[in-house]
């Protein structure tokens, strides 16, 4: 394949505003008087709901503590969301349903220290290299990796085992697992008995799994699954490593829950090296959750429809805060089709590229009367605002703190001065919110992080100049002078009934195929995923120039590319039931006949997200991007040579819907 | 309950170092001994975070009954032993690895190695004028037995050009001391990736890729944790080589900054070096709990995103 080089994204350096359909260069002044006076507009119009709040998962907590503070004090609405909700809100819906508490719940050091690693949709080789590390050392203590994913990834050539599941029968593998457990007497029924609830609907439910049954179903052979069985349930202790290939389906959350109960059914939790551990896929999107960007907490993961969580809040904050749940990303993107959402502010977040089916994404954002875009770049969603805020990198160029996947808070510091022209964050918005008649300033990054503390009980503990002393403390932390063991939910094996607290419950986890439904017409089955070098949509990966990246392409099997008599580097089309690309061939022999990979770094030369499918996943709100039917078809010669010069050049090819 | 692991008890030793009486806890090395001490040893291949490989030999001690000096980055103290840092057996063995090293290897971007030098009264040029640097490759090409002895008249060298491959990073082996650490970075200790490896036998060992190719066509995945551990500026960050050879690098006018990764969610600290509010260099803490001092290619390379401006549109870096 080809080495790529595409042209950066530039950074921002001076506001803009949409003027007879064009954006021209502003002055702050005007673009934070248009940018305030659109809500104004439109929330005077049509309520406080009709605003929506896209806060940022790349950004510092005290910025999303400020974005969702703007949400429900300066507009009156819990409709705040943000990426987290295309990656693993059905971790933290699964994890909470189980034991009340949305984060992962060891530490990475504790795989290092483990008996059995169980990595279940994760290639985390190339998505979380560091964590890997992690996880060969453990490996090289000893420990029995078993890597469950359709590819045979760089992560799964480690493996001790590697489990070809079909995209999409996770449920059914999990169920067998958790059958032949049940079977061989292997369960762990101290911890069940003591710790759990309504195990026997569960066990009634996995029943119909047996080994012949999922190995039918999930194309694992028997003993493969037995064995993964056998391991998980006698080890001492026991991992569970996911990533988005469980959550990013139409099951999603069932797919979490479908693992919890696999930890709960042998005692795989609340124990130092036993645990669950979902790898968050942004820099703060455990964070963006703690700090209540998402609609339905408020920060310190405090459910708003508690009565006396919202009394706390309404009395620091001086308003009332509704009780019900705002909207997720999900259900904005319906409220924008049926014209309830009327305005967006958006931070940092990229969604027409980043959200599946790309071209309803593009009507929908266009619709907007009022669409107020801030970020370092401008994207392919900025190019579509009223008005563009350039903002300060985050990361680099502010102070604040971030939380990782292991729940440790750490401090972000300013190293570089941001361009002329580009704001900080937190800044911007008290701009806004001074014209919307609300008197903020904050003056330090640290004042709103004490103003978090105050609030969030699990945050307490956790100071600035203790950060600076201990160099990162994960949560929950309760008080300055105590911290908590590196993992969650010992409590569930206290002996006396009131310290163990609400019992963790099994959950009845039926199997849903992928509601992309492979056909004669649609033949093969696409995945997407990460790349070594490369991020999400591009825009900050983009800007360097690794030596290892290659054009954005479609991986298929050695098997396929001879069925459809494609050579590496041809370009074909790929095509699903809603939009049509161009993309090369990438042959790679990790693949089986019928599995398809394509990664979606490059979306303005192939754009991957107009083929996936919006079905979502009813508990979570996330997408099943995992999971496409697709047709890959040869060009003809004229097509080929009409494409390959655009191809030569760079040059954006726009997707054609079906 | 505390987060905080306390492991087994460790007993302390009474050891004698220099003729002064200290008790330190078992298990430790007599490196770590005598640093806790305010003891100055020097080091080239002992790194905090890789287990000690013992190839530099400029960290020697004397030990009382020990028949040749030790390396005190490996040794672990024993109760009683007796410990003499800078008699003369150990500093002369320290002068004469210093002039063979300095002889041989362009040592001008080695941190600290010109106090050694002079501590110790080393003298690299005894050896002779240096031989002429090697045309590019033409070391990687030697195989077993193609190297002859020189008449005396000049130094043999590994001076060489630098190979630059890639935007990434440059490996100047002309300034490599074969201290090993970038091989053990890259191998099982951190990266598992294989890339590198000691190739060649005794003064033609050099550090190489499978066959010598170039990095794009090796296992390499630009993780850059071999240019963390590197001590000696072998191996640089492609800006920070830039900006060296541009005459451009002016460490008063540089910060270091630590903050956390913009990419995936595991949290990686990193150091910013910056100079003229340019990132040009990004390290990771070794005692970090995170990442050990270890990144991945994004982590360690993937900053250039903030600093990418229009071409029309230079005068807002705050640089200028």
């Amino acid at each position: 394949m080809k080495r790529k080089r595409t042209e950066p994204y530039t950074r921002l350096t001076q506001p803009m505003v949409r003027d007879g359909g064009q954006l021209r260069p502003a002055s702050w002044e005007e673009a934070l008087d248009r940018a305030a006076e659109g809500f104004r507009r439109n929330v005077g119009a049509h309520g406080p709901d009709a605003f929506g709040m896209l806060s940022c998962a790349r950004a510092t907590n005290e910025m999303n503590y400020v974005a969702q503070k703007f949400a429900r004090v300066v507009i009156g609405t819990n409709n705040v969301d943000s990426c987290n909700r295309t990656c693993h809100a059905p971790s933290v819906a699964g994890l909470a349903a189980a034991f009340d508490s949305g984060g992962g719940t060891s530490s990475y050091e504790e795989v290092e220290n483990t008996d059995v690693i169980v990595m279940w949709g994760s290639n985390a080789r190339e998505a979380h290299p560091i964590f890997f590390q992690h996880v060969l050392k453990g490996v090289h203590n000893g420990a029995k990796l078993f890597v469950v994913d359709p590819r045979r990834t760089v992560s799964a050539a480690w493996g001790d085992r590697w489990l070809p599941l079909r995209v999409g029968t996770d449920i059914p593998l999990a169920s067998a697992v958790a059958r032949e457990i049940i079977h061989s007497g292997l369960a762990n029924r101290a911890f069940i008995e003591k710790a759990t609830e309504r195990y026997e609907a569960f066990a009634a439910a996995v029943e119909p799994w047996t080994l012949e049954a999922a190995e039918k179903e999930t194309g694992v052979p028997v003993d493969l699954i037995r064995e993964l069985a056998h391991a998980y349930a006698t080890a001492d202790r026991a991992q569970l490593v996911w990533t988005l290939g469980i959550t990013e389906h139409h099951v999603g959350t069932e797919n979490v829950m479908a693992l919890i109960n696999l930890a709960l059914l042998t005692g795989h939790v609340g124990r130092y090296g036993s645990g669950l551990s979902p790898m968050r896929g942004q820099n703060n999107v455990q964070g963006g959750g703690d700090m209540g960007a998402i609609p339905n907490r408020l920060p310190g993961f405090q459910d708003i429809k508690s009565a006396d969580v919202r009394q706390k809040f309404e009395q620091a904050w001086g308003v009332s805060i509704r009780p019900e749940y705002g909207l997720t990303l999900t259900q904005m993107c319906e409220a924008m089709d049926n014209g309830q959402l009327k305005t967006i502010y958006a931070i940092g977040e990229n969604p027409m590229q980043s959200e599946p089916d790309t071209i309803h994404m593009f009507k929908r954002l266009s619709n907007l009367d009022h669409f107020v875009v801030q970020d370092i770049f401008l994207t392919k969603t900025a190019q579509l605002a009223d008005v563009v805020l350039p903002a300060a990198a985050s990361w680099c160029e502010t102070d604040g703190t971030f939380v990782n996947s292991e729940r440790r808070v750490q401090r972000v510091r300013k190293a570089i001065e941001p361009p002329q022209g580009a704001r900080d964050d937190i800044d911007i918005m008290c701009e806004i919110a001074r014209r919307l008649d609300r008197d903020w300033n904050y003056q330090s990054s640290e004042q709103v992080w004490d103003e978090v503390r105050s609030l969030a009980p699990v945050l307490a503990g956790i100071s600035y100049p203790r950060l600076e002393e201990l160099g990162g403390i994960q949560w929950p932390c309760y008080t300055e002078d105590t911290l908590e063991p590196p993992y969650l939910h010992s409590r569930l094996w206290e002996d006396d009934p009131d310290k163990r607290g609400r019992l963790a419950p099994f959950q009845v986890t039926p199997h849903r195929p992928p509601a992309d439904e492979l056909s004669a017409d649609f033949p093969i089955r696409l995945t997407t995923g990460r790349r070594l070098d490369s991020y999400n949509t591009g825009v900050q990966s983009g800007g360097f120039a690794s030596p290892l990246r290659y054009s954005e392409c479609i991986d298929v099997s050695p098997e396929d590319a001879v069925e459809l008599g494609v050579e590496e580097e041809e370009l074909v089309r790929i095509s699903s039931r809603r939009a049509s690309i161009v993309a090369p061939i990438r042959i790679d022999t990790g693949l089986r006949a019928g599995l398809a990979f394509m990664s979606y770094h490059d979306p303005d030369l192939v754009d991957t997200n107009a083929l996936t499918i919006e079905a979502t996943c009813p508990i979570a709100g996330t997408a099943e991007y995992k999971a496409t039917a697709i047709c890959v078809e040869k060009l003809t010669l004229d097509e080929r040579a009409e494409h390959q010069a655009a191809f030569d050049v760079g040059i954006v090819l726009t997707a054609n819907a079906r | 309950m505390t987060a905080v692991q306390l492991g087994l008890p460790t007993r302390l030793v009474d050891i004698t170092v220099d003729g002064e009486t200290v008790r330190v806890p078992e298990g430790s090395t007599i490196l770590d001994a005598c640093t806790a001490e305010g003891k100055s040893i020097p080091t080239l291949c002992y790194g905090d975070t890789l287990t000690p490989v013992n190839a530099c030999r400029v960290c020697m001690v004397e030990v009382e009954g020990s028949r040749t000096l030790v390396p005190s980055c490996s040794r672990k103290v024993e109760s009683g032993m007796v410990i003499r840092t800078d008699s003369e057996r150990a500093t002369h063995s320290r002068k004469l690895v210093l002039e063979l090293l300095g002889s041989s290897v362009d040592l001008s971007t080695t941190p600290k190695i010109a106090g050694w030098i002079a501590e110790y009264g080393a003298k690299p040029e005894r050896f002779g004028e240096p031989a002429q640097p090697a045309s590019e490759g033409e070391l990687d090409a030697r195989r077993a037995g193609h190297h002859h002895s020189t008449d005396g008249s000049f130094a043999a060298t590994m001076h060489q050009p630098p190979k630059i491959d890639n935007d990434l990073y440059v490996r100047d082996l002309g300034k490599c001391i074969l201290c090993y650490k970038c091989v053990d970075a890259c191998g099982t200790q951190w990266q598992n990736s294989f890339a590198i490896a000691v190739a060649g036998r005794g003064f033609d060992a050099r550090i190489s890729t499978e066959f010598s190719v170039p990095l794009t066509d090796s296992a390499c995945v630009y993780c850059g944790n071999c240019v963390e551990v590197c001590p000696t500026g072998a191996l640089t960050p492609k800006l920070e080589h830039d900006l060296r050879a541009e005459g451009r690098l002016d460490e008063s006018k540089q910060t270091q900054t630590t903050t956390i990764c913009s990419y995936c969610g595991v949290g990686c600290s990193l150091t910013l070096h910056v100079q003229d509010n340019q990132i040009f260099k990004v390290t990771s803490p070794h005692d970090s709990s995170v990442t050990h001092g270890n990144l991945c290619i994004k982590g360690r390379f993937g900053f250039q995103h903030v600093q990418n401006f229009a071409p029309n549109d230079q005068a807002k870096s705050p640089a200028d």
